[in-house]
């Protein structure tokens, strides 16, 4: 597979003379995802579920047969556990609240990593405190892992959920979730799995990992903004009440009550960001094209490079793990005595995109001793000169500053 | 056919054009933002203290992007209406840390009438609703952060201390007359004594 070829398939990094380093953020769409939803709206759009006319049978169709897809692409067992969300925000907060304050009682414990993003965290803060149960944090030490000591240290019998992240969005440590998860369930918890930021980069087995409820947004994995995927195992998703109430999840409408439909229409209120799901459909379409191993292969060389080079200016702080096999496509970084708003500033002006502030994880970051990091993080449409611009960039911005600089 | 490639390739040379012109006035707007002036308030500014008394204080906070300040002000005079004395603590980027600090210059000596018109231009100034040459002169010093109009995402930082004192000038007109406000202000903690 030509790597050049790649970024071709890709009209905003065609058109534009930027070098895109902010995939953690977002992931620019290939022409064939794009190409999918403007073919919905010219052949194929009407309101799923809604008509009896051949239409909206086939936009039904497009619809769930997406679902099918993607139950085939994480492995789920059945296509009902799969919900569509608007993002992973969303499906974290339909858990909290539909799971998390049905199933905690006093005394009890969540137990969250360190490095969680603000929405597997702000919720479990709101439940805690409503179910009068306690939260609680697995830390990570200074190889920014987190240990098979702290796991066991801090799961206990107490513990009903366990939320934790595959792969850090600050960090890019990979966790070891299938350890944590089957611990978990030995001391009687619930697992909550937020793939965000592996499912882009490797293949994801739900039944394999036996995490209880995995969610992902689809803009981080080439697929438009505004839809996201809840998986729940389906006894457990059968037990919960719904999130969004209204149109479509219902089964009779009564003026005084309501019963509710089956899985996966229970959770899925309102007419659903139907685009999203046909974009989600080619996107995975693209990937299996590509294949997980290509996308493996490009991203491991090229990690490993940008790993070497950023080493070598020697005014860098990096902030990962020194085990290149537990460490994905993202490297956070500091030039000492620049702001990072600073140096994206500067950075910006050459062309160059990438993330500075706290990439919605501020507890991590204070945890860490600093309020703010710059972040870089790849994805498989970057190549070897994307790394090099970033490097020229970074020696400007220093040079730029070094005087300003106290020693 | 020839006159129709010609079109084309005037347009495109327009757009080059623009394209270059755009890229050299951010690098521009960069090297002006970024020199001694503002540097040296960012990193080593005299106006980053403690006061050893104050009658205001107020925090002001960017979440985005971790900027943070702590506004101090002492006023004086026969009315409590000058700014007799001003300081900042904290930390953010270099136009966040610059701009207090500077902030602070131009407004120190100046009434309470004085400075929220100051205040008033400055952010008028950075939203591109004032260009002319001599109301701007009013900002002293704080002149320097004019090209940030032209950097959108810098716009924030600029204002931030702006922002924060904007509002602690609105609650300080008539320290001396007011004192139902005083004591609303110290049931809040924000105001303090001697």
């Amino acid at each position: 597979m030509d790597i050049k070829q790649i970024k071709k398939d890709f009209p905003l990094l065609e058109n534009n003379k930027i070098t895109y380093l902010d995939s953690g953020a977002t992931t620019q769409k290939p022409q064939q995802v794009i190409k999918a939803i403007e073919k919905f709206y010219k052949k194929t759009n009407a309101n799923p579920h809604r008509g009896a006319y051949s239409l909206s049978i086939e936009a039904t169709e497009a619809y769930e047969n997406t679902r099918t897809k993607i139950a085939k692409f994480i492995n789920a067992k059945h296509k009902e556990e799969i919900i569509f969300c608007k993002n992973a925000s969303e499906a974290l907060n339909l858990i909290a609240y539909s799971y998390g304050l049905d199933n905690l009682k006093e005394g009890e414990e969540v137990v969250l990593s360190i490095m969680e993003h603000h929405s597997n965290l702000v919720p479990w803060q709101y439940v805690t405190k409503k179910t009068q149960s306690n939260l609680k944090y697995m830390y990570i030490d200074e190889n920014y892992e987190i240990t098979e000591e702290e796991i066991k240290t801090k799961i206990t019998e107490k513990t009903k959920i366990v939320g934790i992240s595959h792969i850090s969005n600050v960090l890019g440590t990979i966790n070891n979730v299938k350890e944590i998860i089957k611990y978990a369930h030995k001391k009687g918890a619930i697992v909550v799995l937020d793939v965000s930021q592996s499912i882009p980069h490797l293949k994801i087995d739900v039944q394999e990992l036996d995490a209880d409820f995995v969610v992902f947004s689809g803009h981080k994995m080439l697929a438009p903004l505004g839809i996201g995927v809840l998986y729940g195992k389906r006894e457990i998703l059968n037990n919960m009440k719904p999130f969004l109430m209204g149109g479509d999840m219902i089964e009779y409408v009564y003026e005084q009550d309501t019963t509710y439909a089956p899985l996966p229409n229970k959770f899925e209120a309102g007419t659903q960001n139907v685009e999203g799901v046909i974009g989600l459909g080619a996107a995975i379409d693209y990937i299996n094209n590509i294949g997980y191993d290509t996308i493996e292969e490009i991203e491991k060389e090229l990690v490993k490079y940008a790993r070497q080079e950023l080493s070598k200016l020697d005014f860098l702080e990096m902030y990962m793990t020194p085990n290149e096999e537990n460490h994905s496509a993202v490297i956070s970084f500091n030039i000492n005595g620049v702001h990072p708003h600073d140096v994206s500033s500067v950075l910006d002006s050459q062309g160059i995109c990438i993330r500075s502030g706290n990439h919605c994880a501020q507890p991590l970051l204070r945890f860490l001793g600093f309020d703010s990091t710059c972040r870089a993080s790849f994805y498989f449409y970057n190549t070897k000169d994307d790394v090099d611009t970033l490097i020229i960039g970074l020696q400007k911005v220093y040079d730029m500053f070094k005087k300003y600089i106290k020693k | 056919m020839i006159c129709l490639k010609n079109i084309l390739r005037n347009k495109i040379i327009r757009l080059m054009k623009t394209y270059i012109k755009r890229k050299v006035n951010l690098m521009e707007d960069l090297t002006d933002i970024y020199n001694d002036l503002i540097m040296e308030h960012s990193m080593n500014s005299y106006n980053k203290k403690k006061l050893d008394t104050r009658d205001f204080k107020k925090k002001g906070h960017n979440p985005n992007c971790g900027d943070e300040i702590e506004i101090e002000i002492k006023l004086g005079g026969e009315n409590k209406d000058i700014i007799e004395d001003m300081a900042f603590s904290g930390h953010g980027c270099a136009i966040s840390q610059s701009s207090t600090s500077i902030m602070i210059d131009v407004l120190k000596g100046k009434t309470i009438k004085e400075a929220k018109d100051i205040v008033k231009t400055f952010i008028e100034m950075i939203k591109r609703e004032i260009k002319d040459e001599e109301e701007l002169k009013k900002l002293e010093e704080a002149i320097a952060f004019k090209n940030i109009s032209n950097m959108p995402a810098r716009v924030k930082c600029a204002l931030l201390a702006w922002h924060t004192i904007e509002d602690i000038l609105k609650r300080s007109v008539n320290l001396s007359k007011e004192t139902c406000l005083l004591t609303d202000l110290l049931t809040k903690g924000e105001l303090y004594g001697k």
